[in-house]
């Protein structure tokens, strides 16, 4: 048994964050959060040259070989910073579905496109609000052709393909689909509680639809891949929620009140140890999750759920908490605390709320000796 | 990063395991044994054979194993039944590692052997009416005389003071100085004439601490754990490791358990289980217990490199105890108006484990740092914050002001 990340992962831990600070300041997060961008493009093509979007595919498309336990290092820092770029629609869910379910033809004309960042990949399953399943859907599929819509799509209107989850063309069960995104598809943006994150519905009109995986068994495996997702979700959230410790730290070891720091008050410290906790619980169930998916371990579907719930609970207090420590200050545009609340809670959703993973959780440990 | 046993860890494992089959005791070796007894055959077995105390350097009594055999030990022996031997844990938790920071050769040899085979029971006779929380402000006094120094005083809250051999003790030795500077660390027999033990009945209904009254008991000076003076920052040695050792969140109600009452009660006319609310908040305790378990985890890759237990460690008493009470007390509430009955005959199915855990609880949110103090350890020696003002800095002990809860 080893508990801890290898040398070399440590020093990619390392140059990303370097990385992340000279290209992803704070400044970057905010001229997406107020311009006209729908993302930071600057960052993404730097960090496609990085190789990071390349991470787990395979060397023959184009990729780099690595492992999920680079992939989680990299999630952790993109959360650290509140990059926004399409890195969550794109690596894990998009690469993750086509590595997963690809034909080889699929493989070969998406994945070093993925890889060298030129293609953006979405994901798009829920349809409005409330939890998706597999029964409400009414998106369909006929002869190739797709047609219906879908709700509050994360980067849908850059990307340059979608996986799509719609009825089956024959029989009745649901099915993955691979769809160009080209003639058929139309995106709506829509406004959201994070414009340094970009969110569309998306209407498709008999766009062309490739059937990706079998035929009748896309909830299975969309199930199986929000799993995967959700390690690498948590490992993000546990960045961001890491961030909101190290601000509201820093703010009130500066902040003085009533002739002394903030910081010695039991109030603040107590608020402050109470983040740690949460945070270093995360980390650990993450690092079990970051394990689980790299060896597609048995207990998978638990150690996501796991690491999921802890890091978005983590990541919630922390945000919040970070803004009252701040007090007035915290509560302004002009101050960054505001990347932190927000995009907790787009991550928090992103795949499934804490309550939907809380009851995925219980489900999976049935199959699991406790 | 590899959560699964290399090829020397499965072999060591099949080892712990086949020993430990082959020889955990029988009913029938046990017959007419009260719990101390128990313990003491089923310890003075492991260490007769090596596998008590692994960790511990072979000269003592133990093997030089790894944290993570270590680990792999405790997983093993938790899957069979055998005796629990709890009572050795302030000995071989927290007084054996003081012990190997700062006694002599003689003495280790002397003692640690024994506290490996459980034959000595040790005793921490820290805290006292005017100094828990605030230990340094302990009364208690030393004077020398010769080659000995006199005790007078009180310690209160001394779990196992009745049954033990020997205790490790914090006294002061000096009034004029500021508190820390002033506290002095021995250990002695208690034995010792002048020690006057009273039991303290808890609201558990148990009776595990104690009062101890020390009137002029004689402890040599060859019993002195570092120099006159230091007795905080060897106090210091023995917490951190008191908080390692109790650090895993402890006994009492846990996941498995109350998940296995969920199943089994109905709420709203379906098991209780089914409800969604049930659910999250099971949720949130598997969160927490796997939390816990592989923050440990994480802290033996580093105690396996030689790092000594650090402040990080007082989050599993702090995670571990408050989870525990409130998962007592939602299992006590999905039983119903059933659920205050607490008679370990009538519960067949979980032995009071709920209502006992409710009652033990409170005092292991206080006991060894409570959960505020943890909370303040965090906050100061981990993220670095500022203390509060003090009242007590840079005078000396006599001027310090007290209150009346002393
Ligand atoms: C079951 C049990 C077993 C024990 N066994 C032993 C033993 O074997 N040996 C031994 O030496 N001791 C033992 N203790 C004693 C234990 O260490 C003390 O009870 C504990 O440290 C608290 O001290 P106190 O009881 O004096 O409470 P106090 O220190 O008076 O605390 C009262 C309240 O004030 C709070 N408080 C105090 N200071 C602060 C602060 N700075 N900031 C915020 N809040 C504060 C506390 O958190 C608590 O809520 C045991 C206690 C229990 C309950």
């Amino acid at each position: 048994m080893n508990f801890e990340f290898s040398d070399e992962q440590n020093l990619l831990r390392d140059q990303a964050r370097g990385y992340l600070t000279d290209n992803c300041p704070p400044a970057v997060v905010r001229r997406v959060l107020e311009g006209d961008e729908l993302y930071a493009e600057d960052l993404w093509k730097g960090i496609a040259e990085m190789g990071w979007t390349a991470t787990v595919i395979p060397e023959e498309y184009g990729g780099l070989g690595l492992s999920y336990l680079e992939l989680v290092v990299i999630a952790e820092e993109l959360g650290r910073a509140c990059a926004p770029v399409p890195f969550g629609s794109s690596v894990y869910l998009a690469t993750e579905a086509i590595l997963a379910a690809g034909s080889d033809a699929q493989k070969e004309e998406w994945l070093p496109k993925l890889a060298a960042g030129e293609a953006i990949g979405a994901f798009a399953y829920s349809e409005g609000g409330g939890q998706a399943s597999a029964a409400s859907l009414s998106t369909t599929v006929s002869g190739g052709k797709i047609s219906g819509s879908k709700a509050v799509v994360a980067d849908a209107e850059i990307s340059q393909l979608m996986i799509v989850a719609a009825k089956a063309d024959s029989g009745d069960g649901c099915s993955l689909y691979l769809v160009p995104v080209g003639d058929g598809v139309s995106c709506n943006h829509v406004n959201t509680l994070d414009p340094a994150t970009n969110h569309a519905d998306v209407t498709f009109d008999g766009a062309a639809a490739e059937l990706l995986g079998a035929e009748g068994q896309g909830w299975g495996l969309l199930e199986k891949l929000l799993d995967r997702a959700a390690v690498l979700y948590a490992w993000e959230q546990l960045g961001g929620a890491e961030s909101c410790l190290e601000m509201a730290k820093e703010y009130a070891m500066g902040r003085y009140a009533f002739g002394r720091p903030i910081a010695s008050y039991q109030a603040i410290k107590h608020k402050l140890a109470d983040m740690y906790v949460k945070n270093t619980l995360a980390r650990s169930n993450a690092y079990y999750g970051a394990w689980a998916l790299n060896t597609d371990s048995d207990d998978l579907a638990l150690a996501a759920a796991t690491a999921r719930v802890g890091s978005t609970q983590a990541y919630y207090y922390a945000s919040k908490e970070n803004i009252q420590t701040h007090g007035g200050m915290g509560y302004t545009w002009e101050f960054d605390c505001q990347f932190y609340y927000r995009r907790s809670k787009v991550l928090a959703v992103a795949i499934g709320s804490e309550s939907v993973w809380q009851d995925k959780l219980i489900t999976a440990s049935d199959q699991v000796a406790a | 990063m590899d959560f699964e046993d290399t090829a020397e860890e499965t072999a060591f494992r099949e080892e712990a395991r086949a020993w430990l089959e082959a020889n955990a005791p029988t009913e029938d070796e046990l017959a007419g044994m009260d719990g101390m007894a128990r313990a003491k055959f089923w310890q003075k077995r492991k260490a007769d054979a090596g596998w008590a105390c692994i960790r511990w350097p072979e000269e003592y009594g133990g093997r030089g194993a790894t944290a993570i055999e270590q680990v792999i030990l405790g997983q093993e022996e938790s899957k069979v039944d055998t005796p629990d031997t709890g009572v050795f844990g302030i000995g071989q938790g927290m007084a054996a590692p003081t012990l190997m920071a700062y006694a002599n050769d003689e003495d280790l040899k002397r003692f640690i052997p024994r506290l490996a085979s459980g034959e000595d029971i040790w005793c921490q006779l820290f805290s006292e009416p005017a100094g828990g929380s605030d230990l340094a402000a302990l009364r208690t006094k030393a004077e020398r005389d010769g080659d000995d120094w006199i005790i007078n005083g009180q310690k209160i809250w001394t779990s196992g003071a009745h049954y033990s051999d020997w205790g490790i003790l914090v006294v002061r030795t000096d009034p004029n100085v500021p508190k820390h500077k002033g506290l002095t660390y021995f250990f002695l027999d208690m034995k010792s004439p002048g020690i006057e033990i009273k039991p303290i009945k808890q609201i558990s209904g148990d009776a595990n601490f104690n009062e101890v009254y020390f009137t002029d008991v004689r402890v040599p000076d060859s019993q002195r754990l570092g120099e006159i003076g230091q007795g905080w920052q060897v106090s210091l040695t023995t917490l951190m490791n008191e908080r390692a050792s109790i650090g895993g969140g402890g006994s009492g109600a846990r996941f498995k358990t109350v998940k296995q009452l969920a199943e089994t009660v109905e709420l709203n006319g379906r098991p209780a289980i089914e409800d969604a609310g049930v659910r999250a908040k099971l949720a949130d305790w598997y969160v927490q217990e796997a939390g816990l378990k592989h923050t440990i985890s994480r802290t033996l890759s580093a105690l396996s490199r030689g790092a000594t237990p650090g402040p990080e460690n007082s989050i599993g008493k702090l995670v571990g105890a408050k989870k525990s009470q409130d998962m007592a007390s939602f299992a006590i509430d999905l039983l119903q108006q059933q659920g205050i009955v607490r008679d370990r005959e009538q519960d067949e199915a979980f032995e009071a484990l709920f209502q006992d855990t409710y009652m033990s609880v409170p005092g292991f949110r206080i006991a060894g740092g409570t959960d505020e103090i943890m909370a303040n350890i965090i906050a100061e020696r981990v993220l670095g914050l500022p203390q509060e003002p003090r009242m007590d800095k840079g005078i000396p002990f006599t001027e310090v002001p007290t209150g009346s809860g002393a």
